[in-house]
């Protein structure tokens, strides 16, 4: 029992990453009508961006979760101005092509100068340790990661399902035309929603570097499944995103206490799945 | 007809009383011309009506007015300021607002949600109280979603949202189009009671009968010209003509 106790925590670590990626994926492709092939890249940048910041700077673990996805999400922004948003209007593999071809720079020269081995970075001193639950024991930052990317992701769902901002950011993503001409400056809220989407991946960049070390390819393993877990989901909603995010980790944790050998392939038979059945996936709504 | 003559008349007028005036405006849809000098104007708490048929240009000169059009030249003062090349969003914030034609009820939006969207622009504008007063139905479905009401009710959700923001010149799009003609005799009260508290309207319309009920001038849109204009007092000595124009 304690074992599967374990793999659920993993499936719930591992969930939260997806489903902080996918919601800025689909926040993103929302707004943007961008599949953005660069959000492993940026989530790697987080991770640097927190090891930097140490090990350059001295600024801590909590200094990081501030600063990187501002400093990641400014960055994002500086690519749509100058290249993305002169794609709006063309078919989305346009986008896909641009955003896969900034993701190989990026990684290549993170590559070039670290290489491809793991950078350490330490558990902060206030999250370290770990409690006694009874029935399993729990690493104190790994149940950290899991609440915090909940409180962030239910944060993100609020502001855009509750708030006027939200309700400008859904109506532009209707008909941007129209809401422009009632005076709302829509291309500057495209720059600032893919800002935003980017900093929520460099989020969690920061957050998984004390669980998978910094690397160059951290992110571009990673992504591949959080396509898949989009997919599944569907683009269209938020909370959608954020539910399969984390079912999708815990069906993988199970997968991994039951039958290790389909552990890495789990996601990607239901993606099969959903898409013959629906295609538009679970709560996704037709394009 | 005076108002072609006017484009070339010196500006001898006050200024102030035209709050907005079109001169030679051209505009592209890609590579198709679809206007070819629309010269037209609009006093101050004046309802002025665009006519014509089916793809004359009457929603593609809304749409240029508000900046909607990609490509466009000539002339569009506001306030007498020239507005031809600014966005969209700063012709609204000059105070402009637009209705359009397929009413544009964001789906994703409840219907609070969408009679707030439009930020206000000037002081000035409706208050809420106001604006149920004028759209009683609006107040009873303010949780529904935008969508799910019916077309009566969409029209006067998007007529209702820009009268909160404080603009004092609208553009409505055939506002009456679909409708049963208990709302449009509603619509019609609408624009009458906001002519009377100096609103400044231009309408597009195929529904001339409609139309007669509200508007103080006309002008005829034809293959993306205006070629011709008359006072509501001229009507039924322009009725021949009318007819031929619009070909009913």
């Amino acid at each position: 029992m304690q074992a599967l106790y374990a793999q659920l925590l993993v499936g719930l670590i591992n969930g939260s990453f997806y489903a902080l990626l996918s919601l800025g994926l689909a926040v993103i492709f929302g707004m943007l009508n961008i599949i953005n092939f660069a959000h492993g890249a940026v989530y790697m940048m987080g991770a640097f961006c927190a090891y930097f910041l140490l090990n350059i700077a001295g600024l801590g673990y909590w200094w990081a979760l501030i600063i990187a996805p501002i400093v990641v999400g400014i960055f994002g922004m500086i690519l749509e101005r100058t290249m993305l948003q002169w794609l709006s209007g063309l078919d989305h593999v346009y986008g896909l092509l641009l955003t896969f071809g900034i993701a190989l720079i990026i990684q290549g020269i993170f590559q070039n100068y670290f290489g491809s081995s793991g950078l350490p970075y330490q558990i902060p001193d206030a999250l370290r340790g770990g409690m006694n639950l009874g029935f399993m024991f729990l690493p104190v930052y790994r149940g950290w990661v899991v609440v915090f990317s909940l409180v962030v992701c239910l944060a993100t769902w609020f502001l855009i399902e509750k708030t006027q901002l939200g309700a400008y950011l859904r109506a532009a993503t209707e008909n941007p035309t129209l809401v422009r001409a009632f005076g709302i400056n829509v291309p500057r809220m495209i720059t600032l929603t893919y800002g935003l989407g980017v900093g929520l991946a460099a989020l969690a960049g920061v957050l998984s570097a004390p669980i998978n070390q910094v690397r160059p390819l951290m992110g571009a393993d990673l992504i591949i499944v959080v396509f898949a877990v989009v997919v599944i989901g569907g683009m269209g909603s938020i909370m959608g995103s954020i539910i399969t995010g984390f079912a999708l980790g815990v069906i993988e944790g199970l997968t991994k206490y039951f039958y290790p050998e389909a552990s890495n392939t789990v996601v990607f038979v239901l993606m099969v799945l959903v898409l013959l059945v629906k295609p538009t996936g679970l709560t996704g709504r037709a394009a | 007809m005076p108002e072609l003559k006017m484009a070339e008349a010196p500006a001898a007028k006050p200024a102030d009383a035209k709050v907005l005036a079109v001169q030679d405006l051209q505009a592209w849809y890609g590579e198709s011309h679809i206007l070819h000098g629309i010269n037209f104007h609009v006093n101050a708490g004046e309802v002025v009506t665009l006519l014509g048929r089916n793809g004359a240009g009457k929603t593609t000169t809304l749409k240029s007015v508000m900046g909607i059009i990609g490509k466009r030249s000539g002339s569009i003062r506001f306030e007498n300021q020239e507005i031809i090349r600014a966005s969209s969003d700063r012709i609204a914030r000059k105070g402009i607002a637009f209705c359009p034609e397929e009413r544009g009820i964001f789906a994703s939006l409840d219907v609070r949600e969408n009679l707030l969207l439009p930020p206000t622009v000037r002081p000035g504008g409706l208050s809420l109280d106001q604006i149920f007063d004028l759209f009683p139905n609006l107040k009873e479905r303010l949780s529904s979603q935008g969508t799910k009401l019916s077309g009566g009710e969409q029209q006067m959700l998007a007529i209702a949202r820009i009268l909160r923001t404080g603009a004092r010149f609208l553009m409505l799009d055939e506002p009456t189009e679909g409708l049963a003609p208990v709302i449009i005799q509603q619509i019609g009260h609408t624009i009458a009671r906001l002519k009377s508290e100096g609103f400044t309207i231009l309408l597009v319309e195929q529904n001339f009968r409609f139309a007669s009920t509200v508007a103080d001038r006309y002008y005829i849109v034809e293959h993306g010209k205006v070629i011709d204009g008359f006072a509501n007092s001229e009507l039924s000595a322009n009725m021949d003509k009318l007819h031929t124009y619009l070909g009913v």
